[in-house]
């Protein structure tokens, strides 16, 4: 019922934004407050602080829905979802009602900003510092490819506070909250982007940002085992990305091979096309079932947990790249332009392999869940 | 104040597929199940009634069990709870079972109000209503067009559709109200709605829990059975007419002229 609730509003109101947030390469305000207005961006936060209370499984069926028709319109939700992430899983109750009223209201927007341009796969070699400084902490630093970053209200920054040889790598970094108007913080550049261009993708500069100690998310040196397990229930929101996208692109694909004829016949009546369309039908919905089997088990507190969150944007990341290759080849040259959506599609499809760790990341995770169970 | 809505899950109209099993009876597994639609307009005039006077909304019906589902949508709207009536010696029930299982259904229920839907777009007696007020000894005010309770009197007023425009009915509380779809178009359930319906009580009752005896309803002593049914014959290829509005209307003329029907 959810589904097809967000499903009816991403067909009538996102749909038909979609070419045009892609065109224009700006964040669409409009979608936003369309997702506010339905308590979409809610789900992710729970009942007690204005939220939905929605499960993993949820907040994934309301962003493949979305995803389906707009890439960029469905990492919104996704991306306040990871944002909020540290403070759901290390934040105290008083940061929570602070912050999470506005958040799930859709009011306020957060980001999250972990990775570096030094910093990316090697997330605990970063160089963005936090002294502490009376009741206070000073962050200087930079961080780059900041999803949402140049539009939210609050950016969940992790920075190195502990700096001794004696502290292992992972221990040396601490999250904190920063809100948009403080001091010394910057958006330094946006990138331009070939897919989810509607998505401000932003190099955020953090100079002498004094941020007070309740700002701190958790433990000094906590902050790496933050990020990692933050990724661990995020990572699906991107599965869940890949999954709509994947499902956007068949649709159109298999809708268009019925009408278009060639030869004198819908194309959907050659063997090569319907190949083609009946292999992207069972990657994508076995993509799905596996982020739908990974929700529940990471909700369920699975020992598990790294590697379903894993394999699930593996698998759906690789399906929608896949699939949405072939929508355009089902299309031919029509597929190729932007009188249809597919090229977007295709465009879109390649971040889900980049981000939130990279394809080879999400292996090495898989590897070492195992190497352990076999260990 | 507490408003019973009776709420019946029909096949969806919207879809296609066969319907009917070789037996004549709805092969309800095949179609997707919706809320009635004249239910839901009932149930909006439910919610708006008690969004103003304060009380809960107590949605009743008679289904097999997956009727559940449907209920979760009537709840997602706003509903409080659910009662679902099921029980496999209903199967084939007619007109004079449902109200006689719907009546029973009320007995021990709470309510200043039922409401119910015109008619159903599966059954299409159009005598529910009436008939669960008669068995229920409520006041029956049919075909409204607007409800207003006055808690305090322990009266409530409807405008009732008349040839001319309506006349007003007033009755004492309980009462059954029939409603119709000029009481205001039916809301959507919000995500908010469908959340909190996860969690709301359909509690299940059978015929037994009703005191009711099996051979008294159900297909076993249905009045009427469906002995044939047809689709409308298709109709021959049609023309669509593409233009600007003066060239559309010309070529539509030529049309009816040509055919001599103007």
């Amino acid at each position: 019922m959810l589904r097809d609730a967000v499903r009816v509003l991403a067909d009538e109101r996102i749909a038909p934004r979609a070419a045009e947030i892609d065109r224009t390469a700006e964040f669409p305000w409009d979608v936003k407050e369309l997702l506010a207005s339905h308590d979409i961006l809610g789900l992710p936060f729970p009942v007690e602080y204005g939220g939905l209370g929605g499960e993993l499984l949820t907040v994934a069926l309301a962003v493949e829905q979305i995803s389906r028709v707009c890439a960029t319109s469905g990492l919104i939700l996704a991306v306040q979802e990871l944002g909020a992430l540290p403070l759901l899983i290390a934040g105290s109750d008083e940061q929570k009602q602070r912050w999470f009223p506005d958040l799930a209201a859709g009011k306020t927007l957060i980001a999250f900003a972990l990775t570096e341009a030094e910093a990316g796969s090697d997330a605990a070699s970063t160089r963005t510092r936090a002294v502490r400084d009376g009741d206070d902490w000073i962050i200087d630093g930079s961080k780059r490819f900041i999803s949402q970053g140049s539009v939210a209200d609050l950016i969940a920054v992790f920075a190195t506070t502990e700096t001794g040889e004696e502290t292992p790598r992972h221990r040396r970094m601490t999250c904190f909250i920063v809100e948009k108007g403080t001091s010394g913080f910057g958006v330094e550049r946006i990138e331009h982007k070939m897919g989810i261009r509607g998505s401000p993708t932003a190099e955020l500069s953090f100079n002498g940002v004094r941020v007070p100690d309740a700002s701190r998310v958790g433990a000094p040196g906590e902050g790496f085992g933050i990020a990692m397990r933050t990724l661990d229930r995020s990572r699906p929101g991107i599965a869940a990305q890949a999954v709509g996208i994947a499902q956007g692109a068949l649709d159109v694909a298999a809708r268009y091979a019925n009408e278009r004829r060639q030869f004198g016949h819908p194309i959907a009546e050659f063997q090569m096309i319907q190949a083609m369309l009946a292999d992207m039908d069972a990657g994508t919905e076995a993509a799905r079932q596996l982020l739908y089997k990974a929700c529940t088990e990471i909700e369920a507190g699975s020992p598990d947990t790294a590697r379903w969150s894993a394999m699930c944007k593996l698998v759906a990341g690789d399906n929608a790249m896949r699939v949405t290759t072939d929508a355009v080849q089902v299309l031919g040259g029509y597929g190729y332009i932007d009188e249809f959506p597919v090229e977007r599609m295709m465009r879109d499809a390649k971040i889900t392999q980049l981000y939130e760790g990279t394809q080879q990341i999400q292996r090495l995770v898989i590897a070492r869940a195992l190497a352990g169970r076999v260990g | 104040m507490q408003i019973v809505v009776l709420v019946k899950p029909v096949p969806d109209t919207a879809s296609s597929g066969e319907r009917l099993r070789p037996d004549g009876r709805l092969d309800r597994a095949a179609v997707p199940a919706v809320v009635n639609a004249n239910d839901e307009y009932a149930l909006e005039a439910a919610l708006k009634l008690v969004e103003a006077h304060g009380g809960e909304v107590t949605i009743v019906s008679m289904a097999p069990s997956a009727g559940s589902d449907t209920m979760r949508k009537a709840l997602a709207m706003g509903a409080t709870r659910g009662v679902l009536v099921t029980d496999d010696d209903l199967a084939g029930a007619d007109h004079v079972s449902t109200v006689r299982v719907l009546a029973a259904a009320l007995v021990g229920l709470e309510y200043d109000l039922v409401l119910a839907g015109a008619d159903t777009s599966d059954g299409q007696g159009g005598v529910v209503g009436a008939g669960v007020a008669v068995l229920a000894e409520l006041p029956l005010l049919s075909y409204a067009t607007k409800i207003e309770p006055d808690t305090d009197a322990g009266t409530v007023r409807v405008r009732r559709i008349s040839p001319t425009g309506y006349d007003v009915l007033e009755s004492a509380m309980p009462a059954l109200v029939v409603c119709t779809q000029a009481l205001g178009e039916p809301r959507y359930p919000s995500l908010k709605g469908i959340m909190a319906a996860r969690s709301k009580e359909i509690v299940t009752k059978s015929l037994a829990d009703l005191g009711l005896d099996p051979e008294s309803v159900g297909g076993a002593v249905a009045t009427t059975a469906l002995v044939g049914s047809e689709a409308p014959p298709a109709r021959a290829a049609t023309r669509v007419v593409r233009d600007t509005p003066d060239a559309a209307a010309k070529e539509l003329v030529a049309f009816l002229a040509e055919r001599r029907i103007i």
